[in-house]
Parts: structure tokens; sequence; C-alpha cells
């Protein structure tokens, strides 16, 4: 059976900038995938691209992304309507902007079903009851008409949530969706999300470069550097035998509660310049292992290690 | 207030509204300037009852009489009662001041927001055809236009709506722009939101400020131009009364009567000045930034 959303080779390319340099994947429904990089890692953009969301032109989109039986890249303005939100509903970043001060949030939250279910009036309001109880905000129907000015960061993200499940979504891309809250509220929205995901059977794709959510939630973790994916594989394959040596860093680099460190262990350097990536393996610059000479001409492919492990370094295999 | 400055516009969100009513009433001048509006429109709507004379009676015996206790701002060349004219003039002035603006804001506001929206070519191909329309001045465009569309109140609202559109449609584009890039405006477009209903539904709504504030002030322009037309014989057409109309016919009394003009003027000069003063406290009411030093300034 095909996955429910399969991205395959997926490019994209804003002007001489090469921000998304082959990705491929797949989800299925229930499934969560964590995509993990720093900014300008191609994360956002390659969630973007997959719904059409960057202007073409300028951007330049190749690859393929099946979802429910229909490509996207080339499908027509319309189906990518009807995909987005309905298919697949995307939850950004920071929740004291992603609402327009001046529409109530019940306008808002009624928006959705107005455009891909056609529901409209008592029956949108219904709905939008139901979904803020079920991202657990209080009094929902009081709630409905007021400005978003007047709920807190937190609630906000809920309301965002309620949104995106608005049309029935069955892919939910969660954009740094807990990265502007506290770290109190981060837990509750992760918790939220996980706990919405099993009850409504979807597939949640949770962009973040936080490593400590994706241990928490996800299933698969995709590590992004430069546009590529250096290493996929189970969140316990990769937290245990990280094989990439940026995936090393990354990890090296989160705090450990309780453990004085006088500095936090970082990866030296800076990502590359989209525009100009080097020819070979674009972290070779900042790499502390340097296996061979083909780094420095040669992009690793990414080769299976391990079942479901895959990693893209020319690094000996080190378990 | 907001049904009156702004016939075509969504009502702002409650609490905007609400600190917009509170911070305007605070401003004494802009309470005095919405009072005599408010006046104005009465009269411009019961003016047939509240005049004492009709805007043509006739009476050759009471040519050129002064101001008395029949005739408050005396009589004109024809013996007509010149406060019952002026009373009767007012629905004139508010009539195309209405469509007038209407026209401009149904047509330029749609424009702005197209232009500002989708930005490239189309944003070039509309503004430089704005650009094209604005480089006219005002009163010539509008000469243009009448003298194409011929002489009379109508066409001069017309001309008058052509001759605001560039306003509204720059003033919308420059609003819309900033907008555009909001994270809501992308996050409803992942929803599955058209381009059509981003645009009425998320885009227009958070423009409604600075459209109010160029309604109220565009609203005086068009009473000036549809004055100056008729002045010059291209707008209302005589007997019937306009402030313009009446102000031309009186310069040529002006020694003899002085009241033929200074009435009619002063009508116009009040009408257009509360009208200004009201969208100047819009605009600094309206402002968030300015909104916060109002505020300031007055709890001090």
């Amino acid at each position: 059976m095909a996955p429910l959303l399969s991205v395959h080779d997926l490019r994209v390319r804003l002007g001489d900038a090469q921000v998304v340099n082959g990705l491929s994947y797949e989800i299925d429904a229930g499934e969560t995938v964590a995509i993990v990089g720093e900014s300008g890692s191609g994360k956002t953009m390659s969630a973007l691209a997959m719904l059409g969301l960057i202007p073409r032109p300028p951007a330049v989109v190749s690859g393929e992304v099946h979802f429910d039986g229909a490509e996207l890249v080339s499908a027509t303005p319309a189906h990518l309507r009807a995909v987005r939100g309905a298919g697949m509903a995307i939850v950004f970043q920071d929740p004291m902007t992603s609402l327009n001060p001046v529409l109530t949030i019940g306008r808002q939250l009624t928006e959705g079903m107005e455009v891909h279910l056609g529901l409209s009036g008592r029956a949108a309001r219904e709905r939008a009851v139901e979904l803020l109880e079920m991202v657990g905000i209080p009094d929902p129907r009081h709630r409905l008409d007021e400005y978003p000015h007047r709920l807190s960061g937190g609630m906000r993200q809920r309301v965002m949530i309620a949104i995106g499940l608005a049309a029935h979504p069955r892919v939910l891309i969660a954009d740094e969706a807990t990265t502007a809250l506290d770290v109190t509220i981060q837990a509750q929205i992760i918790e939220l999300l996980g706990r919405l995901q099993q009850e409504l059977d979807m597939a949640l794709i949770w962009i973040t470069h936080d490593l400590g959510v994706v241990a928490g939630i996800a299933d698969r973790v995709l590590v992004m550097y430069a546009g590529r994916v250096v290493e996929h594989g189970t969140v316990d394959a990769v937290f245990d035998a990280p094989q990439h040596p940026y995936t090393r860093g990354l990890l090296r680099s989160i705090p450990v509660l309780g453990q004085h460190a006088d500095a936090l262990p970082s990866i030296p350097g800076t990502p590359p310049d989209p525009e100009n990536l080097p020819p070979g393996c674009p972290f070779w610059p900042r790499c502390e292992v340097r296996a061979d000479d083909r780094c420095r001409g040669e992009v690793p492919p990414l080769r299976e290690v391990a079942a479901g492990h895959l990693v893209a370094t020319f690094e000996k295999e080190r378990v | 207030m907001s049904a009156t400055v702004a016939p075509t516009s969504t009502p702002l969100p409650a609490r905007q509204r609400g600190e917009t009513l509170r911070l305007l009433v605070r401003n004494r001048i802009a309470v005095v300037a919405l009072a005599v509006l408010v006046a104005f429109i009465v009269v411009a709507v019961f003016g047939k009852a509240l005049a004492p004379y009709g805007y043509n009676s006739v009476d050759v015996a009471d040519r050129l009489q002064g101001p008395s206790v029949h005739h408050w701002f005396g009589t004109d060349e024809l013996g007509r009662d010149v406060f019952s004219r002026v009373l009767l003039g007012a629905a004139v002035s508010l009539k195309v001041g209405a469509v007038a603006v209407g026209i401009s804001l149904v047509v330029g506001v749609p424009c702005g927001l197209i232009a500002g929206f989708y930005g490239g070519v189309l944003d070039d191909v509309i503004m430089r055809v704005m650009d094209v329309l604005f480089a006219f001045p005002a009163i010539l465009m509008a000469i243009a236009v009448l003298a194409i569309l011929g002489p009379g109140s109508t066409n001069a609202m017309v001309a008058i709506g052509i001759v605001y559109i560039p306003i509204f449609a720059r003033v919308t584009r420059a609003a819309v722009l900033p907008v555009r890039e909001e994270v809501y405006v992308r996050a409803a477009r992942a929803s599955g939101a058209s381009d059509l209903r981003l645009m009425r539904r998320h885009l227009l709504p958070n423009v409604l400020g600075p459209i109010i504030v160029q309604t109220s002030i565009s609203f005086a322009f068009a009473i000036l131009s549809e004055a100056a037309l008729s002045f010059i014989g291209l707008g209302t057409q005589p007997p019937h009364p306009s402030w313009g109309l009446m102000l031309s016919d009186g310069t040529d009394f002006i020694n003899q009567a002085w009241w033929m003009v200074v009435f009619p003027g002063a009508a116009i000069f009040v009408v257009v000045l509360a009208f200004n003063i009201l969208g100047d406290a819009l605009r600094d009411t309206l402002d968030p930034r300015q909104r916060s030093l109002i505020r300031n300034a007055r709890g001090a």
C-alpha cells in the first residue's frame, strides 16, 4: 500500500540559492516524523513547497510529492487549494502573529470549514466550539466572539491548532509550533498534539530545531543540513547511535540538567551559504572527522547502515 | 459616525471601534466637527421641511434685500431667500460628496488591493494608470471629463469620483503592502483560502483605518470641487441651488449684496473644515502609534 504522503527528491531553488536539495521521505497515518536542523537548513521551505506556498517564479521547485493519490508539485492552483487545510494543514511558529488581529477567533476558525466543508452559520459555530473544546480552551462558546489579543500565547497556539484541524486534515505540519512558547506551555502543546494525533489518526510532521522535543514525540527523525537529509532513522536509532558527525554534534550540544558545564559544546563554524554550497559534502568545512578525500569533492550519498537507518557520510560505519 | 464617513466599509472590530470613539470624544475640536457634520446631514436630508421658502420662489419686489427677520441671509438678485437656498444646497453637496467618494472607493480600493496583493506586472500596470490619472491637476481633469460627458450635477459627481480614484488606490496599496507579508495571511493561505478570500477577509479589514481617513478628507475635497465646478458653470445648473453656483452668482453683486457670497461661502468653509478636522482626528486615533501618544499626552 502506498504511504499517505511520499516526498521524492524535492528540490527548491530561490534565485541562486539551493534551499532544499533532494529531500525524500514517506509518512503514514498515525506516524510522527520530526525534521530537525538549524535555521536555513530547508525544513520550513520543504513544507511550504509541498503545498505550493512558495511563489513560483521566483522559486523553482522540482521533484515529486505524492499525497492521497495525486502529485502536488505539478498540481493546479485549485487542486492545491483543496489540499491546503483539508489534506495537509500547517501550524506556524509564532502564535502572536499567525492570527489576524481584526477578526474574531470564531471567524478565523470557521474559515477553513467554509472553504472545505461547506459549513456556515450555526453548524460552523458548533464545530468551532467542538474544536476549541478539543484543544482544551475553557469556555469555548464565549471565546468565539473574542479577538486574538485577549488570549495568551499558549491559548493562541491552541487556537491555531484548532484552526489547523478545522477541515479534518490527514497530515498536520507543526512548523516550530512550540518554539515561541514558555517551556511549561511547550510541554502542554506537545502533549496535546500527540493526543490529537492518536485520536484523529493523523500523520504529524514536526519541524523543529529542538532535539529534546523530538525525543519525546517522534517515531522517526530526519536531520537536515544545507537542504539535504544527512541522517534518517527511528528516534531510538538516531539518538542511541548517531552516525553522521553533524547529528553527533547536535546531540552533544543539548544541555543536560544537573550537569555543570563551563561552556556548552557547540559545532564550530556556520552553515554554508546556500548560494555558494561547497562542491563536496556541505558539512565538510565544519566536520571534525573528514573521513577521506572524497569529502571535499563528492556529496556523500545516503546509504543504509542498519535497517531503516540512513546516513550521508563517507565515515566508516561506527556502531 | 462610521456609517456616514465610510458608507461602504465593513465595521471595525468592536475593540478598535470602541477605542477609536473614546479617543475621538476626548478630542474637543473633533466633537465639534462631528456635531457640525451631523447638523449638515440633518439639513441635507430635511432641508425641504426646514427651509422657509422654495429654492426657486422668485419675488422680484424683494430682490437684493439684506439679512432681516424675514430673510435671515437676505435675498438674491431674483428675490429668492438665500437662507433657504443654502439649506437646500446642503443636499447637493452631500449627494456630490457621497456619490463622488463612493465612486472613488468602489473603483480605487479594489485596484489598490489587487495591485498591492499581487505585486509584479499587475501592480505596475494598475499603478501606472493611476499615476497618469493622478498627474492631471484635479480640477482640469474634472473639466475634461465634463467636457466629454456634458455639464450637470450628476456628471460632476462622476467626474470628481474619477479624479479621486488614484488617491484611494494608492492609500489602499500602501496599507496592503506590509499586511500582505503577515504570517496570518500566509496561515490563511495555508488553510486553503483563495486569493479573493484573502483580500476580502484578511487584507481589507486590516487596511480600513487609512481608507476611512481618506474618505473623510475626500468628502471635503469633493464638496469643494463641486463648488468650484459649479462656480465655472460646469456643475449644478441654475436654478438648482448649489453653494458653488450661489457663490458664482453672488460675485456679480458683491458690492451691493455681500450676503449673497458670504453665506454660501461660509457654508462651504464650515463643512469642508469639519470634514478635514474629523479626518485628522480619525487619522490620529486609528493609527496605533499616534494612539498611544494621544493617550499619554492626555493622561499626563
